[in-house]
């Protein structure tokens, strides 16, 4: 065991003495209360720690010992519908043992070590397995199955295997390695945070993540296995869109990682997502759900690691062959986390005083998203996608953390704040935002959709850039400066925008759109726009067609229960027909 | 045994390294005694091998590095707490300087507090009816909030948050109530505002002060609004009050805390101020909320003055995406005489949707609020046009909600700084603006809302 003594403490780092025999990132234990700390740094005998809880009480001599591991996971039935810290520490639990506030060196078992699970063997006595075949199952939820994989990278023989009731340390089985070891199995195990897990190779994203977010679906969708960031000022309703994403997309698994952010955020999604149903499932959202919690009163060194954790337990079940979504808010929090070891270990600074290697640690985290071919002789797919939520300073996206972001992403929802003003959510600004999946994605679309969905939202998109050129001259010289065709394309962007694009999280039946009615709705705002241009050419005046009956009934449409969308959209259309007929037949009087 | 050192090697501004110490601890407090025999107090920020760097409370006049000695204490910087502290008033550092007696304590509790466990919390849900229409029926206050005021210099944000602590109230509960306000570093005027405020309301008695005025020494200001929600927890969370804590002004305590990282030669972030503000403020408003196993609550209403009425300066900024929305107040409604001058549209309380609706305020609250605010904000857009184009080149639609903008700042905004408006009176009168509009626009209320409440003419 290395041990050494603190020479030095400066907020969350500590530099102690007498380490030259431990490695670089192992965990090591700090002063009498046990604090949980990694090595950063070696300079001689000297470690550089960064300690994941609050160093108050710590001085010069107290003892630091190496735990000889890296900051590692436990990864095993049991993650799902739990709430953890930024060093996996279950937060349940850890109430139940130490009351309502975080006490410092607490030690809880990630996972529970008395819970019993019903292991189901896939395996027989003497079959052959490689790295990532399914040994057995286990029911973690009634959604997920959970799938108890060969360890990577090796290959042997089943030589022992029992179905039954197991905890997660008890001996499941063992394998005969090929180089003659022999490794026990049980429905647990570790994985250093900062590995990504291998996968046999990756796959280009050709599937929709499909969140049932109108704007999102349909202007800039994001496929599964990608990344996307939610940049915007505060205020501008990050937190909503992440938590929309987060209850409807159509994916097997979330982990949310908050990080940074708000208390009451988390007790927001830990109260709600029990009470909601998955619209695929039928079932509690909870779960499908991993929370991970580091809010913004935690120690900031365990901001860093949330994210690692975050990822790493996503990975996992993507190793399962299950597709999952990695919500992290926000990566601001976690850059400025990086930013304050970086000052205390007196490095020098790039830009805004983040460290100059920024850049490539955003890079690797979002490099840990994809679509993949896992691991195991069944070829089974798995994707992971990443979305990170950015909080610019003063909702100014030229900082160094948006833009490093913005290099490596493929999808950007930039949010308004001028929108958020005008109560117009989610407020992402059709403008600037964009996605280069809409293309790769165009052949899933037209496939399962409709074979007109990449013109009609391409022609949602070109309706909305012509509306921006127009109010500009309107702005200049007043609406009767234009023509009634430019007047219509003001109406039907309006019509775009409020009757389309808004989205009120908050009510039951406008919440979540599946995507054939988000295309029965944009072929209804095409189909009055094309009335009314008829209508525009027979004479009928702009005016008198914005104020037509039929106008309220298409704003409220988006707000029509699923199960009777049809019948009512077709009657909105009856009525269009017979409003505008009326009002040219009147017209040409 | 407590150990003196007479090893104080350098002071410069409000730091001072001491030498050759053993067994000094991160965080601990140390006692400074002058040769004149006064007491001062300060912290220590790093431990150095042998040398540990103190940050001081008080001022450095008249230390001696030869004569003065340190001692250290072996704990953090701790309050006494007590039920007695109510009706009280202490200075930046705890001590009482209402000439009473001194706090016989229940317990002492270190001021930096410990983070609460996201699974112990619970989700602030009950609405809190402070009278104001644009913060009752549009930026819905809850208990637990953390809800600040954005304000800038000449601001009546004075008259706003005292109009808070005099009214607010939860509906249907008498469950005790205490306030805890901290004066950080404003002017003996601002804290006599309040204080006879307090004194006219009779809500003194059921107040603590912890007053830190411009003339004390700008470093006290760090602890003092720990000490503030550290009283409040010990209230709230160990006597099951419900606690408003008022803190004004957190642009001086920024500012206190840039001084320490300036003098520590630190990394800056923007402005100068150091990169952790965002960590540092967090630790603070984090504090507010409810907890399992606890009936009282904290909530917050932190003031800050914005430098040039700049949101994006990193004090706002910061703040803002810290705390659960922001009342932000508006030269321009100041100037037209218009009070409280609220900015409606930049305003925001993230808790509403969860706090309003049946059983809470009213069924038609949602629609009505997200009504007003898209009416109000194509109302100001419709009168920016005019004033470049002429009414003329407005569409009838748009000139009737330009007029609806009037309207809406004259007799919805501008209430008053002593007028009390129940819930059901703010919405009424929502109801009473909407209706200078046309029925069918009201595209964000359920149409049984409308037919319910549209006012009968």
């Amino acid at each position: 065991m290395i041990q050494g003594k603190i020479l030095k403490v400066s907020g969350p780092l500590v530099i102690a003495e007498g380490m030259r025999e431990a490695n670089m990132f192992d965990v090591v234990r700090v002063g009498e209360k046990h604090l949980i700390g990694e090595i950063i740094e070696m300079h001689g005998d000297r470690a550089s720690i960064q300690v994941y809880e609050e160093t108050a009480g710590i001085g010069r001599g107290d003892v630091v010992v190496s735990t000889g591991a890296p900051l590692s996971v436990e990864l095993g039935p049991g993650l799902l519908s739990n709430i953890y810290d930024g060093i996996q520490r279950p937060l349940e639990a850890m109430r139940q043992k130490c009351g309502s506030n975080i006490i410092k060196g607490i030690d809880v078992p990630s996972l529970d070590r008395d819970k019993l699970w019903h292991f189901e063997a896939s395996v027989a006595f003497g079959d052959t397995v490689r790295g990532g075949d399914v040994y057995g199952t286990v029911m973690e939820t009634e959604v997920i199955q959970h799938k108890i994989l060969v360890p990577p990278g090796k290959k042997g023989t089943v030589i022992e295997i029992r179905s039954g009731e197991f905890r997660v340390t008890d001996r499941i089985g063992k394998i005969k390695f090929d180089d003659g070891s022999v490794e026990e199995i049980t429905l647990m195990q570790k994985w250093p945070v900062r590995v990504a897990r291998p996968y046999a190779h990756k796959l280009p994203p050709v599937e929709p993540m499909i969140s049932g977010q109108r704007v999102i679906d349909s202007l800039f969708p994001i496929a599964k296995g990608g990344t996307a960031c939610v940049p915007g000022p505060f205020g501008s309703g990050k937190t909503v869109v992440q938590h929309q994403l987060a209850k409807w997309s159509d994916v097997d698994l979330v982990v949310y990682i908050g990080c940074g952010e708000r208390g009451n955020e988390m007790t927001d999604v830990l109260r709600e997502f029990p009470e909601l149903r998955d619209p695929r499932t039928g079932k509690s959202l909870m779960m499908r759900t991993v929370l991970i919690a580091n809010t913004s009163d935690m120690p900031v060194a365990a901001r860093e690691a949330s994210i690692y954790t975050g990822i790493t337990i996503a990975e996992y079940y993507r190793d399962m062959g299950y597709s999952v979504a990695v919500i992290a808010d926000s990566t601001s929090r976690w850059a400025e986390a990086l930013r304050e070891m970086s000052g205390r270990l007196e490095e020098m600074p790039g830009e805004e005083g983040y460290p100059a290697y920024l850049t490539s640690r955003l890079a690797q985290f979002y490099e840990r998203a994809g679509k993949v071919i896992c691991l195991g002789s069944d070829g089974r797919e798995g994707a992971l996608s990443a979305i990170g939520a950015v909080s610019p300073q003063g909702g100014d996206i030229s900082e160094p953390v948006t833009q490093a972001t913005l290099r490596i992403v493929k999808v950007f929802w930039g949010l308004d704040s001028s929108l958020a003003y005008k109560r117009h959510f989610p407020a992402i600004n059709w403008l600037n935002s964009y996605s280069l999946y809409r293309d790769r994605l165009n052949g899933w679309f037209s496939e399962n959709i409709s074979k007109d969905w990449m013109d009609n939202t391409g022609k949602l998109l070109k309706i909305l850039q012509s509306e921006n050129e127009l109010q500009e001259i309107v702005k200049l010289v007043g609406v009767d400066a234009l023509s009634a065709d430019d007047r219509m394309t003001l109406e039907v962007a309006q019509s775009i925008r409020e009757d389309f694009l808004q989205q009120n999280a908050f009510e039951e039946d406008d919440s979540y759109t599946p995507l054939d009615k988000q295309n029965a709705l944009i072929e209804l705002i095409f189909s009055f726009e094309a009335k009314a241009r008829k209508a525009i050419a027979a004479g009928a005046d702009v005016q008198s067609i914005s104020e037509l009956p039929v106008r309220e009934k298409l704003g409220r449409a988006k707000a029509v229960p699923y199960d009777r969308y049809k019948t009512e959209y077709a009657k909105i259309d009856a009525e269009m027909t017979e409003q505008l007929d009326f009002l040219v037949a009147n017209k040409s009087e | 045994m407590i150990k003196e050192y007479r090893t104080i090697e350098e002071v410069a501004g409000p730091l001072m390294l001491v030498k050759q110490v053993e067994g000094v601890k991160y965080d601990e407090l140390g006692e400074i005694e002058l040769p004149n025999g006064d007491v001062r107090r300060c912290r220590v920020l790093e431990v150095n091998g042998r040398n540990v760097l103190v940050q001081l409370f008080e001022s450095s006049a008249g230390l001696n590095l030869a004569e003065s000695k340190v001692r250290f204490t072996g704990h953090g910087v701790e309050l006494a707490v007590s039920d007695n502290m109510l009706g009280r008033v202490f200075n930046g550092m705890g001590e009482p300087i209402d000439g009473g007696a001194k706090i016989i304590p229940d317990k002492t509790l270190d001021i930096n507090g410990t983070p609460i466990n996201p699974a112990a919390r619970f989700y602030p849900s009950e609405f809190i009816q402070t009278g104001i229409s644009t913060i009752d029926g549009l930026n819905t206050l809850v208990r637990g909030q953390k809800l600040p005021i954005f304000s800038g210099s000449g601001l009546p944000h004075a008259n706003l948050a005292a109009q808070i602590a005099r009214q607010a109230k939860v509906r249907g509960s008498d469950s005790k109530f205490a306030v805890v306000f901290a004066a950080v570093g404003i002017t003996f005027e601002e804290a006599d505002f309040f204080i006879s405020d307090f004194k006219k309301t009779g809500a003194i008695d059921r107040t603590v002060l912890f007053v830190n005025l411009a003339s004390d020494p700008a470093i006290e200001r760090i602890s003092t609004p720990r000490m503030a929600l550290t009283a409040a927890e010990y209230l709230a969370f160990e006597r099951d009050m419900h606690v408003l804590v008022i803190m004004t002004d957190i642009t001086n305590y920024a500012e206190a805390l840039r001084e320490v990282s300036a003098a520590r030669k630190e990394v800056p972030g923007r402005r100068g101020y150091p990169g952790y503000l965002y960590t540092d403020l967090a630790t603070m408003y984090e504090r507010a909320g409810r907890k399992m196993g606890s009936e009282g609550s904290i909530t917050m209403i932190p003031i800050l003055s914005m430098p040039e009425d700049d949101k994006t300066h990193p004090i706002p900024d910061l703040t803002g995406y810290i705390t659960e929305g922001q009342i932000i107040l508006s030269r321009e409604m100041y100037r037209k005489g218009y009070m409280p001058p609220v900015d409606v549209l930049p305003s925001l309380s993230r808790l509403k949707d969860k706090g309003i609706g049946v059983g809470k305020t009213r069924e038609d609250h949602a629609g009505t609020m997200n009504q007003l605010f898209s009416s109000y904000a194509r109302g100001k857009e419709a009168k920016e046009l005019m004033v470049v184009l002429g009414e003329a080149a407005l569409t009838p639609i748009d000139r009737l909600y330009a007029k609806f903008a009037d309207a809406f700042e004259e007799s919805y905004i501008n209430q008053g700084f002593y007028e009390n408006r129940t819930i059901e009176e703010t919405l009424d009168l929502g109801w009473k603006l909407l209706a200078l509009l046309p029925k069918s626009e009201m595209k964000r209320i359920k149409p049984e809302m409308v037919e319910k409440y549209w006012p009968k003419s």
